[in-house]
């Protein structure tokens, strides 16, 4: 227990001492995991919307499809992008193995599922006469989408917010596109676990709170961006 | 009203082509300037955990980089998992210590020049009570022996590293297949976590001394046999048979300049330093130039 306390020292010590190496870690760790899910929702919410109110085939599948997404292993997913962008894999003449690209790549990846099926779920829970008067209206599937999305703001927030959260805890897969590399894809997570390795634990479990803190963070300014009021006209 | 969700679905796609195109030339400018130069000056070194957990990397890596212009992509992993990558070209160097696997691996072609960098050695580690009484023993086999005869919780790595490697290796000459026996306990894990679970299971198990020292003080366990000239932890550097692999696929030039650069007066020097200041006693033995046959103490 006692390393929990010696922990706890050693990330405010790190902060205070504002560490270059914390610096870059955090900074990488942010640059990676937001990229990360800037695409996912860019990807996820149109889907979810797509499920919450399209009629179209294969629409089932797809739900089923995000579902299990949801609960992707981000070390499978590690391994698989691993193959595909090896020197000899289908898109290894990019070169993007063990670069911080792959790793926002692959966190995408698991990321975009929990962006979809959350959106999906908030969509649901909407007023179904919304919707009736929102066709009614005449307004197309598009103008439709974005209209129950700002009508749901806040919880779709909610649904990037978990992506992110998705993203920048994921250890496995960043592991493995990444490679761990001391100043060029060492992250946060990644260093948690090579200072384990290393027997490191209370800088491990400093590494961790500061983890915690910058997930506190981002989750605290999507909140506040969430009680905006909505736009006028919904 | 149908192709409405295709249009819709059309849209969706194209907005993510073009997110992924312009994040991923964005991250690509700031990572390099002028890739097409840049491309040969990467080299990737697959190597293991013990080299990168005991922070030797972290020093021989800068010094590598500042000295040549080159840049090292450092992947640890098991040295099973580093020679399988080689194996396929996905590395330009490798350096590892699982002499066995090396001769095989030099046997079908794959590298081109495999040079002694050091050595270390590893240790039978247990609780310090001691319950299968193999203390002081000087032949690791005959402490496997008296383990397996006392059925002592025995901890295997059982990853295809290095130490792994040689663990199987010395259950062989001991003449025992301990596998499946409930005394056998495999983590397939890295060797700090290996260690911290053979603490905790007041168990046996083989670690390098680099990885042990650096968690002594942590775990309550004893050095009970060390010495045996079976125990020597080799450390070698191979280059990669370009001939075996496509035209430019391996960095050719920068997976020799790190050989050698393995093997100068200057990286020596550094590898007997090493750990000297943190662990009061260096972690290698720098061995560049020797043969094997002459390290057997």
């Amino acid at each position: 227990m006692d390393l929990l306390w010696d922990g706890l020292i050693e990330a405010v010590r790190l902060i205070l001492r504002a560490d270059p190496e914390l610096r870059q870690l955090v900074l990488r760790s942010l640059m990676v995991s937001l990229t990360a899910t800037a695409l996912a929702a860019m990807v996820g919410v149109p889907v979810g919307v797509a499920l919450a109110i399209g009629q179209f085939p294969g629409r089932a599948l797809i739900q089923v499809l995000v579902s299990t997404g949801m609960g992707l292993p981000p070390v499978l997913v590690g391994l698989v992008v691993t193959l595909f962008l090896w020197r000899t894999g289908p898109f290894g003449a990019l070169g993007l193995l063990y670069t911080p690209s792959a790793m926002a790549l692959a966190q995408f990846l698991v990321a975009a599922p929990i962006a979809a099926g959350f959106t999906r779920a908030a969509l649901g829970l909407l007023e179904p006469d919304l919707l009736a008067a929102l066709r009614v209206d005449g307004a197309g599937r598009l103008a439709l989408g974005w209209e129950l999305v700002r009508a749901a703001l806040p919880q779709v927030l909610l649904a990037v917010a978990a992506a992110f959260g998705r993203a920048i805890s994921e250890v496995g897969a960043s592991l493995m596109v990444g490679g761990n590399i001391a100043g060029q894809t060492r992250i946060l997570t990644t260093a948690i676990v090579l200072e384990t390795g290393r027997g490191n634990f209370a800088l491990a479990i400093a590494l961790g709170i500061v983890l915690l803190a910058l997930a506190f963070l981002v989750n605290l300014a999507l909140g506040w961006s969430a009680r905006l009021p909505a736009p006028a006209g919904v | 009203m149908r192709d409405k969700p295709v249009r819709i679905a059309l849209t969706v796609l194209g907005s993510v082509v073009l997110a992924v195109i312009l994040t991923g030339s964005a991250l690509f400018a700031l990572r390099s300037r002028g890739h097409e130069r840049s491309e040969r000056r990467e080299l990737i070194l697959a190597t293991t955990t013990s080299v990168q957990d005991s922070g030797l990397l972290d020093v021989l890596v800068p010094l590598f980089e500042e000295r040549t212009g080159y840049r090292v992509k450092p992947i640890a992993v098991g040295t099973g998992a580093a020679l399988a990558m080689a194996a396929r070209g996905e590395a330009d160097v490798v350096l590892v210590h699982a002499p066995e696997a090396e001769r095989e691996f030099m046997a079908q072609g794959y590298g081109s020049e495999r040079l002694l960098v050091m050595h270390n050695d590893f240790v039978i580690l247990g609780p310090p009570d001691d319950p299968a009484g193999i203390r002081g023993l000087r032949s690791a086999v005959d402490a496997l022996r008296k383990i397996a005869a006392a059925q002592a919780t025995w901890i295997s790595r059982d990853d295809g590293s290095g130490t792994d490697q040689l663990e199987k290796r010395l259950w062989r000459e001991a003449g025992l297949s301990p596998k499946g026996a409930p005394w056998y306990i495999t983590s397939g894990q890295g060797m700090g976590a290996t260690l911290t679970l053979t603490d905790q299971k007041r168990a046996y198990t083989l670690s390098d001394r680099g990885t042990f020292l650096a968690y002594r003080g942590r775990v309550d366990l004893d050095v009970l046999v060390e010495g045996d000239p079976m125990l020597l932890n080799l450390y070698h550097v191979i280059t990669i048979n370009p001939a075996r692999f496509p035209e430019g696929q391996i960095n050719v030039e920068g997976g020799r300049a790190f050989a050698q650069f393995l093997v100068s007066p200057e990286a020596q020097q550094a590898i007997a330093e090493f750990g000297r200041e943190q662990f009061g006693q260096p972690l290698f033995v720098p061995d560049a130039g020797k043969a094997e046959e002459q390290l057997g103490r």
